[in-house]
């Protein structure tokens, strides 16, 4: 049997190696640090209209960014579809000008005031809490109150998560350092539990393991397509509060890229009608271009006040929130 | 033994196939020497030492409870009148087709609240010991069993005619028949709970491999994740040096050829309700509970069959061609050990069981510095994919190669040509069909091996390649655990016919040092 066997492994070896060596055979290759879950099938949609082949590779947001950066010139990256500002941010360096058609269609709030980078959904940070447990009034009204003793234990967040990195940048902005550190480490002290990202975050407080979680506010309608039932809500918290950032997932075009016609196609999808619709209607986002309505149920963007800090100065953030998160302890 | 010089390009090959499989290690090492001080700042914080305590702690506790669930199960099922005994052999030793990351799935879902048992959640460290002792026993059962077959049973009736009682021949007798067997199950099941990454990171119990992922993941500075990978790495081979120092302590005990006479049989008497109790039980918790539960979101959940025909195909793919790969780059090293013996074949040999000391994650981690700053071409792409599964199972494929070649005695090659049949005409009826099965065993293991490896799979995979492995992770990352159904009892499926043969064949190939 062996006679039979070994030549056709060899044949199989021989023939599928040099066939997937190289790999770059996609008309554009996105890294998206925004989950497969959420935006695949407006990744699949776009490979529709567009007739290109698309290959996504999915990750956190700030792995992402610094696989870009450790990449360099090397980087098999044409684009990056951040879950958040901050680490758009934080390899700025790598991203070539975004066309002005991009730029122009949304507010400039929620783009790089050099042009590298353009938010095209929005997003606040809320607590999500358990209706089992808790009436709306009874969550605290900013994050600050979550290091007191009553909720030892009860308290969700998700260090890896790019949105919470960001409103660890945006606290460390508004607040200063010192505070910033003393919150993380009395979450830490209060026996915070860490979860990898937010939707498990959320679907902890329906499972009833913790309370209250740190998250943004869209994951909530995401499960809720899964289970209707689900016994948690968001509770948006008071105007200023760092723990109201009110932030945008984004899109940035890589210098490196060898497909720049197709990166810009991609981006200018983004901001598209069709686009910002799924966001508003999909993933319950707020679409950021004119002329689209926001998802039903949630309070205008134009409500939301978030800490006063600009989206564009998260990103020099990025290496030193995390290296926090590490000293504080939240990511070994 | 000849001491002819082997030709060169046997040594080429030889040489090269051990380079690749040391890059990493020394890559890293170079990388690491590279780091700035920060870096090695990771080893100083006082989490680091608790990390490095609860991962020694935890490989130990599944290391005894493996070898506590897998020598009794082999002492059942080869020595006692255990009712259908040849039924449990096969049972206990099929967790082997489960990654340990869906055992891990099954624990999840079955406890905590809102879980079908009502128990409390099994997370962190308990949670991760469990699913890696059920992971893991089974090395030890299936070395066990195959030392119990090969011992000679006069022994055991000699002590038995002396009027030694069924527990005293147990320990005079049997249990040293076994210790070699128990040191290299054990050795297996150290290196595996040290080196698995898919389960403790599930469980979100405290381990280097996880520390390594995360730190990898949440910094922009990788550096301290390399300085981690070392650390992880060096207790690695402590292990694999502890272990070598405990054999040449105990011995290498007596093996005897295979005999053809069965060992008598112990009756169990009024044990036999405990014994089968026990064999069900581990079956239950480590076969049935998990197979029921991927069953249960199948039928219940409306699993999407999205994807799962390009994974599986991928997933096979990989597997196929890692497990020719590898076979072929440690033929000649092999070869080379066996048929050239000199103080360097040995050496090489050696060194190709380098790869023992170095996890998935670890291995991952230095090809994607490797490649991504020196190799571009092949950075995310299936050759390295296929070159880091080379890297990591290269002993499996050694030691399987290795024992192929010992059936083969160089004395039936030298009969057949002075019968006066050409070389070609006796490779290829006289090595070929002596080596051809052993060869078959050790690609089966690697295949087996890289359809279930997540960590380097997961880091180094191609964008938009998605395996089996990859999927089952995919839809834990979101709890979407029904979603895992499908590609995970897919990857049994066909785990299923590698796991056989491997039974089957009594497990020779399952010895890591390949002794």
């Amino acid at each position: 049997m062996i006679r039979r066997i070994a030549p056709l492994a060899v044949t199989v070896a021989a023939l599928a190696l040099p066939a997937c060596g190289g790999g770059d055979d996609a008309d554009l290759t996105i890294y998206s640090g925004r989950n497969e879950e959420l935006v695949g099938d407006l990744i699949e949609r776009f490979e529709r209209e567009s007739d290109l082949q698309v290959d996504v590779r999915y990750g956190d947001s700030a792995e992402l960014a610094a696989t870009i950066a450790e990449e360099g010139d090397n980087s098999p990256a044409d684009v990056f579809f951040s879950q958040d500002a901050g680490a758009l941010g934080a390899v700025e360096d790598t991203l070539s000008s975004m066309p002005r058609s991009v730029l122009d269609a949304v507010p400039a709030r929620f783009r790089d005031p050099r042009g590298r980078w353009a938010g095209v959904s929005g997003r606040a940070r809320v607590i999500a809490y358990s209706t089992d447990k808790f009436e709306e009034s009874e969550v605290p009204d900013s994050v600050f109150d979550l290091t007191e003793k009553r909720w030892r234990g009860r308290v969700g967040i998700p260090p890896p998560n790019a949105s919470f990195q960001a409103f660890v940048s945006a606290m460390r902005l508004e607040v200063g350092e010192d505070r910033t550190r003393e919150w993380l480490e009395g979450m830490r002290d209060n026996d915070a539990q860490l979860y990898d990202n937010n939707i498990q975050t959320v679907e902890a407080i329906g499972r009833g393991e913790i309370d209250v979680g740190l998250v943004n506010h869209y994951y909530l309608y995401e499960l809720r397509r899964e289970d209707p039932d689900l016994a948690v809500a968001n509770h948006f918290l008071r105007r200023g509060d760092p723990g109201s950032l009110v932030n945008a997932a984004g899109v940035g075009i890589l210098k490196t890229t060898d497909g720049q016609d197709n990166a810009e196609r991609f981006a200018r999808f983004l901001v598209s009608k069709g686009a910002q619709q799924y966001f508003a209607e999909k993933t319950f986002e707020y679409p950021l271009i004119e002329g689209v309505q926001p998802p039903g149920g949630l309070p205008r963007l134009g409500e939301l006040i978030g800490p006063q800090v600009e989206l564009g100065r998260l990103g020099n953030q990025l290496r030193s929130t995390l290296r926090l998160l590490d000293e504080v302890g939240f990511t070994t | 033994m000849t001491s002819r010089r082997p030709p060169w390009p046997l040594s080429v090959l030889g040489v090269a196939a051990v380079a690749i499989v040391c890059l990493p290690l020394a890559y890293l090492m170079i990388r690491v020497a590279g780091a700035g001080p920060d870096a090695w700042g990771v080893l100083e914080r006082p989490r680091t030492l608790s990390l490095v305590a609860k991962t020694v702690g935890l490989v130990a506790a599944v290391t005894a409870a493996a070898v506590a669930v897998g020598v009794p199960a082999a002492w059942l099922v080869t020595r006692s009148d255990l009712p259908g005994r040849r039924f449990w052999a096969v049972a206990l030793a099929l967790p082997l087709v489960l990654p340990s990351y869906v055992l891990a799935l099954a624990l999840l879902a079955v406890s905590g609240p809102g879980g079908l048992l009502g128990i409390p959640a099994l997370t962190g460290f308990t949670g991760a010991f469990l699913a890696l002792t059920l992971a893991t026993y089974p090395f030890v059962l299936l070395l066990c069993i195959a030392a119990l077959r090969r011992a000679d049973p006069a022994l055991e009736e000699a002590a038995q005619g002396l009027g030694r009682t069924p527990a005293q021949v147990f320990r005079a007798v049997t249990l040293p028949l076994m210790r070699p067997a128990i040191g290299a199950g054990a050795l297996l099941v150290a290196l595996y709970s040290l080196s698995d990454f898919g389960v403790v990171s599930l469980m979100r119990a405290e381990a280097l491999t996880r520390a390594v992922f995360l730190q990898y993941r949440g910094a922009f500075d990788r550096d301290p994740a390399a300085v981690l990978a070392l650390l992880l790495v060096a207790l690695t081979i402590l292990v694999l040096v502890g272990e070598q120092r405990a054999r040449s302590r105990l011995g290498s005990g007596s093996r005897g050829g295979r005999t053809v006479r069965a060992a008598p049989v112990v009756p169990l008497g009024r044990w036999r309700g405990v014994a089968l109790a026990f064999c069900a039980t581990v079956a239950g918790v480590g076969l049935v509970l998990p197979v029921s539960v991927l069953v249960a979101w199948l039928v219940r959940g409306s699993p999407s069959l999205d994807g799962v025909a390009t994974a599986t195909l991928h997933s096979l793919l990989v597997a196929v061609a890692a497990a020719a790969v590898t076979t072929l780059a440690a033929l000649p090293v092999a070869v080379l050990a066996a048929r050239f013996r000199s103080r360097w074949t040995v050496a090489l040999e050696r060194t190709g069981y380098a790869a023992n000391a170095l996890p998935g994650i670890v291995a991952a981690l230095a090809f994607v510095f490797f490649a991504a700053r020196h190799a571009p071409a092949i950075y995310q792409s299936l050759t390295l994919l296929v070159v880091a599964y080379l890297v990591r199972f290269f002993p499996q494929a050694l030691a399987g190669v290795t024992s192929a070649l010992s059936r083969a005695e160089p004395r039936l090659e030298e009969a057949s040509r002075g019968l006066g049949r050409g070389p070609a005409h006796t490779l290829a009826t006289v090595t070929v069909p002596l080596v051809g099965p052993g060869l078959l065993a050790g690609a089966a293991l690697v295949l087996l091996s890289t359809l279930k490896e997540l960590p380097a799979t997961l880091i180094l995979r191609p964008s938009g390649f998605d395996t089996l492995a990859t999927e089952v992770w995919t839809a834990t990352s979101v709890t979407h655990y029904s979603q895992a159904a499908v590609p995970a009892l897919m990857l049994c499926v066909l785990a299923a016919p590698a796991v056989w043969l491997l039974v089957v064949r009594g497990s020779r190939g399952l010895d890591p040092l390949g002794n």
